[in-house]
C-alpha cells in the first residue's frame, strides 16, 4: 500500500519509504537467571506491513518477546531478523506508560529520538509537528508532560515513535492504563495510522476485544514458558469504526480468541 | 497574605524566646560572661559591626569556595561511579568515610599541607559538604526510569546524550536537595576549619572571633558571631533553594507544590 504524505514538515525520508519489514523468530529462547525459560524455542513469522497482535495471560513472556525483537534485550538462542528494509530496519517502541521527559515540551519530546541520531533541529522540529499532526496533537506542542491528560501523553508517546518514520512499531500494552473511552479513540487512532503509513506494527495486549478490533492476525500464547497456541487471522473489514465492536462477526473472531486463550490454561 | 499568616507563628514564637530569655536574664541576676541577654547581644553586635561584618565575609568566602567545589567534585564523583557497579560497589564505601571523619582531628593535616589560612579552611568546608552531594547525585542518577534508559539505547544515544539529556534532568532535583544539606555543612566546615587553621591575626574569619570572644570571656560578642554564622548558612541555604526552584519550577513536582502551597 502507499503512505500519503502528510503536507507539513520538511520530510527526511522520499514518499511511501515506510513500508514495513518482515520480522522471523527462529528457535527463540530466554532465560532469566534462577528461573524456567519465559521462552523456550519459540518460532514467529510476521509478514511485512501487516498488523499483528500478540495476546496471552499477563506474565507469559509476550512483553519479552517484543523487546528481544526491539533489541533491547539478548535471546539466550535463537535469532530474530528483520527482513526487507532497504537500509538498517528502523524500529519504534511503545511503552505501558508514556515515559516522556517531564522538563521537555510536548514538541521536544516528539522530536528526541531524532536529535538522538543527530538531526539537525529545524527538520527534526518539522518532523516532530508532522507526527504530533498525525496523532491530532497539532495544539498541544508548547505544553509540558504534566499540563496533559493521560490519553495526550500516550499520544506524545506514540508521535515520538513514529517521528523516525519507523519499519517497525512495537507497542507493550500502550493504551491499558487509559480509560474505556480514550483507549477506544487511541485504538481507531492507531488503526488509521497503520492503514496510511504502511508499517509493520506488533501490538502486545492481553485484551481479547482489543487484539480483535485492531489486527489483521492474532498470535495467542500459553502461559509461561510462551508457546503459540493460536493463530488466527481476523477476517474483519479493513475499515474499522465504534460499530464493530457490536457485530456479529467481531463477536464470532473474539470468541476464537478467547477458546484459544482458555486452551493456553490462562 | 498568605504568606504573613505563614510567617506569623515562628516570628511570634520568636519574641516571646527572646522576651523569656531577656527577663530570666535579668530577673535572675546571671552574670554577663555565663549568658548575655538579648539585649546585649544586640549591643555588642551594633558596636562590633565592622569587625563582625568583616569576619562573615571571610568565612563566607571559604564556605562558598568549599560549597563550590563540593558542587562541582561531588557531581562529577557520582557521575564516575554511575558508570559501573563495580566502581560504584569498590568506591562508595570509601566515600562514606567523608562523612564520618572528624573534621577536627584531621585540621591540623589540613594546616600542614594547605599552610594555614584560606586553603585549609575551604579545604575544610569542601570535606564536611561534599558527601550529601555524592550521594544525593548518585541516586539521582540510579533513580532514572530503566524505560527511558531503553528509549535512549533504542535510539542509539551516545554516553555523552544520555548523561546531559536523560541522566543529569532526571537526577537535579535529588541533586538539588543534596546541595541544600550541603550548603549548611559548608558553614558549619569553615568554622570549624577557622579554629585550627584559621589566622588569627587580622582577616580572621567567624570562628577565629568566637575563639578570641570566649577567650576575653566576651560572651555577647561570641553569641552575637555565632548569630552572623547561622545567618550566613541559612543565606546559603536560601541561594541554593531560590537556584533549585528556578531550575525546577517549571516541570518538577516538588517545586509545584511548594508554589502551590504559599
Amino acid at each position: 500500500m502507499v503512505a500519503t504524505e502528510p503536507s507539513t514538515g520538511a520530510p527526511l525520508h522520499a514518499v511511501g519509504d515506510a513500508r514495513g519489514v518482515r520480522v522471523h523468530v527462529e528457535h527463540l529462547r530466554r532465560v532469566f537467571a534462577m528461573g524456567m525459560p519465559v521462552i523456550d524455542g519459540l518460532d514467529l513469522d510476521i509478514a511485512a506491513g501487516s498488523f499483528v497482535a500478540l495476546l496471552g495471560p499477563s506474565g507469559c513472556g509476550k512483553s519479552t518477546l517484543l523487546r528481544l525483537v526491539a533489541g533491547l534485550d539478548r535471546p539466550d538462542g535463537g535469532t530474530v531478523t528483520l527482513e526487507g528494509a532497504p537500509r538498517h530496519a528502523r524500529v519504534a517502541f511503545v511503552f505501558q506508560d508514556a515515559h516522556l521527559l517531564p522538563w521537555r515540551n510536548v514538541l521536544e519530546n516528539a522530536a528526541l529520538p531524532l536529535e538522538l541520531s543527530g538531526v539537525d533541529g529545524a527538520a527534526r522540529r518539522g518532523e516532530a509537528r508532522r507526527a504530533l499532526a498525525d496523532v491530532g496533537l497539532a495544539e498541544a506542542m508548547g505544553k509540558l508532560p504534566h499540563e496533559l491528560s493521560g490519553g495526550m501523553r500516550m499520544r506524545v508517546s506514540l508521535a515520538r515513535a513514529l517521528v523516525t518514520r519507523p519499519d517497525l512499531l512495537l507497542l507493550d500494552e500502550p493504551f491499558a492504563a487509559l480509560d474505556e473511552m480514550t483507549r477506544q479513540r487511541l485504538d481507531d487512532q492507531l488503526r488509521a495510522l497503520w492503514v496510511r503509513l504502511g508499517l509493520t506494527v506488533i501490538f502486545v495486549t492481553h485484551s481479547v476485544d482489543e487484539a480483535a478490533y485492531l489486527a489483521e492476525r492474532a498470535v495467542v500464547f500459553s502461559a509461561r514458558p510462551a508457546r503459540v497456541v493460536g493463530d488466527l487471522a481476523l477476517d474483519l473489514p479493513r475499515e474499522r469504526n465504534a460499530a464493530l465492536r457490536t457485530d456479529a462477526a467481531f463477536a464470532k473472531e473474539a470468541r476464537a480468541l478467547r477458546d484459544a486463550l482458555e486452551r493456553g490454561g490462562a | 497574605m498568605r504568606v504573613l499568616r505563614s510567617l506569623m507563628p515562628p516570628v511570634l514564637a520568636l519574641v516571646v524566646i527572646v522576651a523569656v530569655w531577656e527577663a530570666l536574664v535579668r530577673v535572675l541576676d546571671v552574670p554577663l560572661y555565663l549568658l548575655p541577654p538579648p539585649s546585649a547581644i544586640a549591643r555588642a553586635a551594633a558596636t562590633g559591626l565592622g569587625d563582625l561584618a568583616l569576619a562573615a565575609s571571610v568565612t563566607a568566602r571559604a564556605a562558598l569556595y568549599g560549597f563550590l567545589l563540593s558542587a562541582v567534585i561531588g557531581t562529577l564523583s557520582a557521575i564516575v561511579l554511575s558508570a559501573s557497579r563495580v566502581l560504584e560497589r569498590a568506591l562508595y564505601p570509601y566515600t562514606v568515610f567523608l562523612q564520618t571523619v572528624p573534621i577536627v582531628a584531621i585540621a591540623p593535616l589540613l594546616v600542614l599541607w594547605f599552610g594555614a589560612g584560606m586553603r585549609a579552611v575551604t579545604v575544610s568546608a569542601f570535606i564536611v559538604s561534599v558527601f550529601p552531594v555524592i550521594a544525593n547525585a548518585l541516586a539521582g542518577i540510579r533513580s532514572v526510569e530503566p524505560a527511558l534508559r531503553d528509549l535512549f539505547r533504542l535510539y542509539g544515544a551516545s554516553r555523552f546524550a544520555t548523561l546531559t539529556k536523560l541522566e543529569m534532568p532526571s537526577a537535579l532535583p535529588s541533586l538539588v536537595t543534596g546541595l541544600r544539606v550541603a550548603a549548611g555543612l559548608a558553614v558549619i566546615g569553615a568554622i570549624v576549619g577557622e579554629f585550627v587553621a584559621g589566622f588569627s591575626d587580622s582577616g580572621g574569619g567567624l570562628g577565629i572571633l568566637i575563639l578570641s570572644s570566649y577567650r576575653q570571656l566576651r560572651t555577647d560578642l561570641l553569641f552575637a558571631a555565632v548569630f552572623f554564622a547561622s545567618m550566613l548558612g541559612l543565606l546559603l541555604f536560601g541561594l541554593v533553594n531560590l537556584t533549585g526552584y528556578f531550575l525546577l519550577s517549571r516541570w518538577h513536582p516538588s517545586a509545584r507544590e511548594t508554589r502551590a502551597a504559599h
